[in-house]
């Protein structure tokens, strides 16, 4: 249930603008990995691409290959909504549907599809989904219930499950803590670290506290300055970039000392 | 200024120089016994006593704080008396309207059979006799009710999908590209057409296609389609435009398609805007006149198909009833019918803004435990 | 590259994708071609009024002699409209947005949207059965207090049914549309500029000179247009108020006609050249309204930040 990704020569653009220049990067399998960087450095642009969400916006496009174990999610004929049910993404703001019940939000992916699913299966995905993203046991007595009635945290988790229940490879996280108070922080850090259990996990923050506590790897995005493209400076494991990172500017930024 | 005096007990040098706060209603009290003591001169009415005391007053309290606080003051003073004076005649017409309909009104509408007989075999003679002899003034308005039900039904069913589809559209599919921004130009002069206009568009437009003189209820649908179109396009591209980019991209990271997301996450969200500003758009085109005026003629009896014949309709029962009176020497039964006619076409028109605000917030979305 | 597992999808959702877009796409054309339908019907059907001979057009001489009394009577009853209503309406948006408690302010909107919900033959009524007969002393002592003027020359109409009349019922019409807009318009002065000009020691009327009133200017201005077009194209108010009769200066004797209520009055009974006469008479009206939309949404246009209302 969880597949590598492989990045090769990758630009993206938003129209004529380039946002993005020429990554490379190799993400495992079942494992998380990190992307840090000053604001403004493409991280997010980049994640975006992962799953193609980033062409929603008008204008955008992207150059180069991104595989998923191998089949390319830009090559000929590829469609944007097969590789986003397998490619799942949360938000940075919680983003639950709010005309949906917290059973209907966790179903939307497979109802929105129109996909017959038993109330049986039914439950058992709700249940499932859930339990999967600690979430169960604070709403099983209240599923008709709208979404939007939980707390920040909550609605985080519910949002993560509604990713989970469509049963994805790869579940990207864009900053999806920075909207949180510090125990929904840790509620969620905590489920990521048992997500990649199953999942390939990649996730944005601007905490650098969280990216060496959450994850296995991390990749440095840096931009030289307003209006140049941002580039991944370097990708290792999170403890060789914390602590004994091969370029001065990773340095920098991880120690605080930026520029 | 040396400041040696006690500090109690002496007024504040912040409001210094400044009426006391009972001023206007000391002005007030004045002007309206004068005003009535001119009134009284001339020959009372309350309108003109009203108006006098107005006048009076601002009048007063205008020159009392020239006097006292200087002329910036005194010009402030003015122009509230002014902008408070025009809400207050913009008040006006409003009761006086809504007064007359209901004095003139409501014995039309407690005639029995009103609402339920039309006005087949109804006479110049039967409303002679009813004046001269007091019998009850016969003939109702249950024609031009079905007929604006229909009428207005048929519109609906035409612009509510066209409306929509084009704001969504807009929104979703126009990227403010020429052919989008061309459209929103169009509806916004759109909604600038003469009612009149509209209306002869549909019977010059059904002229050329059927045959000359072709009016029917369904001419009459499509005229006020003209006019209910950039109404729904225009309020539900606002609604449509409020939700959420967030809930949009939750859909599509989930791998649902961008129809499905529209019909199933957009729309929902959007429901209760969309739903209320087609219920107003619904009450602007009810009580249209003109437009049906010039295509759908005028009929007295009951007609139940939308697509033959002549068909009446509540406005224009009103305004044929009031300029060509059934009985020309008689009119008094006519109008009696008409402001019945009036009344109930107000009591649709509030009902339909009452419901339309009642949508927006009855389903709107929850966010509740 | 072989099977990639990412193309093999369903292919009936994007079908649904495609069939969906150009549905929208064809609703949005839809309007466009039922504009320039409007137009184009409208054309066909009044070319036989322009091309008849002069002597065949109602009047006998031409369709031009026909329609330009008509057309000055309707800037007339819309220029009397405006001149009332425009003041007024200002001053009730400067009420509801700058005067009125908070608490009440979106209540007392909603009182004005109900004049603009009271439908038009209402309206026509009104002024018909009430207003006219009220108002006719008020002629009768304009006539002999005022009569040196073009314009209240004497004798007034007895039964009050004159182009003043209808000047005033369609300004209480159009009263609502220039209303709502101002009132939007003076909502979105900055907060900044307000409390500077309070800050400096401004009254309240001066803040408002100073700050809500240059700053809502532009949207003022195309409000007014946009009321100008609702009145020039009103049907009832006039067809019902105006016993209508030939050009004349005076607004307080019966005289006068605008096209729409021309049209209503004289389109139910027409038949031949006399409806190609009456629809090139409303293309007239379209246009002349098209005109002042236009140049109405073209100031809009220009400040961008007033859009979002109609």
């Amino acid at each position: 249930m969880s597949k590598r990704i492989d990045v090769k020569d990758l630009n993206v653009y938003y129209g004529s603008f380039l946002a993005v220049e020429g990554v490379n990067i190799n993400i495992e399998a079942k494992s998380v990995t990190a992307f840090i960087g000053p604001s403004g450095c493409g991280k997010s642009t980049f994640l975006r691409t992962l799953n193609r969400m980033h062409e929603v916006i008008p204008g955008a496009r992207v150059e180069g290959e991104v595989l998923l174990d191998g089949d390319n999610l830009y090559g000929p004929g590829v469609d944007p909504v097969a590789v986003r049910t397998q490619v799942g993404m949360v938000f940075q703001r919680p983003n639950p549907f709010p005309t949906m019940s917290i059973r209907d939000n966790v179903l939307a992916g497979v109802k929105l599809n129109n996909k017959r699913i038993s109330k049986g299966a039914a439950d058992t995905l709700v249940e499932k989904s859930l339990r999967g993203a600690n979430l169960w046991n604070e709403v099983k007595d209240r599923l008709d219930k709208p979404g939007s009635g939980l707390s920040g945290g909550q609605q985080q988790r519910l949002c993560i499950a509604r990713a989970i229940a469509v049963e994805p490879q790869v579940i990207l996280m864009d900053e999806p803590c920075s909207a949180l108070d510090p125990i929904s922080t840790l509620a969620v850090e905590d489920l990521i670290n048992e997500l990649k259990d199953e999942y390939t996990v990649v996730i944005v923050t601007h905490n650098m506290q969280q990216a060496a506590r959450v994850s296995d790897r991390t990749a440095f995005f840096n931009i030289a300055g307003t209006g140049k493209p941002g580039k991944l400076i370097e990708f290792a494991d999170t403890t060789t970039i914390f602590n004994n990172p091969s370029q001065k500017a990773t340095e920098d930024y991880v120690s605080g000392r930026f520029g | 200024m040396t400041v040696t005096a006690p500090v109690a007990r002496k007024r504040s040098a912040l409001t210094k120089g400044q009426l006391p706060a009972f001023a206007p209603y000391v002005v007030l009290a004045v002007a309206l016994v004068l005003g009535a003591a001119i009134l009284a001169l001339i020959g009372f009415n309350a309108f003109g006593w009203g108006l006098v005391s107005a006048i009076l007053f601002a009048i007063g309290l205008v020159g009392w704080s020239a006097l006292v606080e200087g002329g910036r003051k005194a010009s402030d003073k003015l122009a509230t008396c002014l902008v408070v004076g025009s809400f207050l005649v913009a008040l006006l017409p409003l009761i006086s309207v809504i007064w007359t309909v209901l004095v003139n009104g409501i014995p039309g509408l407690v005639t029995p059979g009103f609402l339920t007989t039309s006005m087949n075999g109804v006479t110049g003679s039967l409303d002679n006799k009813s004046v001269d002899e007091g019998t009850k003034v016969l003939g109702g308005i249950y024609h031009a009710l079905l007929g604006t039900v229909q009428i207005t039904l048929l519109a609906t069913v035409i612009s509510v999908p066209v409306g929509l589809l084009t704001a969504i559209y807009l929104v979703e599919y126009g990227n403010d590209r020429a052919l989008a921004r061309a459209i929103t130009f169009f509806v916004d002069v759109m909604t600038g057409i003469p009612s009149i206009v509209a209306g002869l568009f549909a019977a010059a437009f059904f002229f050329a296609l059927v045959g000359p003189g072709t009016k029917t209820g369904a001419v009459a649908a499509v005229a006020l389609s003209v006019l209910m179109i950039p109404v729904v396009v225009r309020s539900s591209e606002e609604m449509l435009k409020i939700v959420p980019n967030e809930l949009r991209e939750a859909a599509y990271a989930l791998g649902v398609r961008k129809w499905r997301t529209i019909i199933k996450v957009v729309i929902p969200t959007a429901i209760s805007g969309i739903a209320s500003g087609v219920t107003l758009a619904i009450a602007r085109v009810i009580g249209e006149t003109a437009p049906i005026l010039v295509t759908a003629g005028f009929a007295t009896t009951i007609n139940n198909n939308v697509f033959g014949g002549w068909m009446a309709s509540l406005p224009t029962f009103i305004y044929t009833q009031i300029l060509n009176p059934t009985s020309p020497s008689n009119p008094d039964p006519s109008s009696q019918r008409a402001w019945g006619a009036a009344l109930v076409l107000i009591i649709l028109v509030m009902l339909l803004n009452l419901v339309a605000r009642l949508v927006a917030r009855l389903f709107a979305p929850k966010a509740g435990r | 590259m072989t099977t990639n597992s990412l193309t093999t999808s369903r292919g009936a959702g994007r079908a649904g994708d495609k069939v969906f877009s150009g549905a929208t796409l064809a609703a949005g054309c839809l309007i466009l071609a039922v504009l320039f339908g409007v137009a184009l019907f409208l054309v066909i059907q009044a070319i036989p009024a322009l091309v008849a001979p002069s002597a065949d057009i109602q009047g006998g001489h031409g369709f031009f002699a026909y329609i330009a009394p008509i057309v000055v009577g309707t800037l007339i009853a819309a220029v009397i409209a405006l001149v009332i209503a425009a003041p007024i309406a200002v001053g009730v948006a400067l009420f509801i947005s700058h005067y009125a408690p908070r608490r009440l302010a979106s209540g007392l909107g909603y009182v004005v949207d109900l004049l603009a919900a009271i439908p038009s033959v209402v309206y026509g009524a009104w002024g018909a059965a009430f207003l006219a007969p009220q108002i006719s002393p008020a002629y009768g002592w304009l006539a002999s207090n005022m009569g040196w003027l073009p314009i209240f020359q004497g004798p007034a109409s007895a039964t009050g049914k004159t182009i003043l009349t209808a000047g005033i019922v369609l300004s209480v019409m159009v009263l609502p549309i220039i209303t709502s807009l101002s009132r939007e318009i003076f909502l979105q002065t900055p907060k900044l500029h307000e409390e500077a000009a309070l800050a400096l020691g401004a009254t309240r009327w001066e803040m408002i000179k100073m700050a809500v009133l240059p700053f809502g200017r532009p949207g003022i201005v195309s409000a007014i247009m946009l009321g100008l077009g609702r009145a020039l194209g009103e049907t009832m108010a006039v067809a019902l108020v105006l016993s209508s009769g030939v050009l004349t200066a005076s607004l307080i004797q019966t005289g006068n006609q605008t096209i729409a209520a021309e049209i209503a009055l004289n389109f139910p009974e027409a038949s031949g050249l006399k409806v190609s006469t009456l629809i090139a008479a409303g293309l007239v009206l379209f246009i002349i309204t098209l005109a002042v939309n236009m140049i109405a949404r073209w100031i809009i246009s220009r400040h961008k930040e007033f859009s979002g209302a109609n």
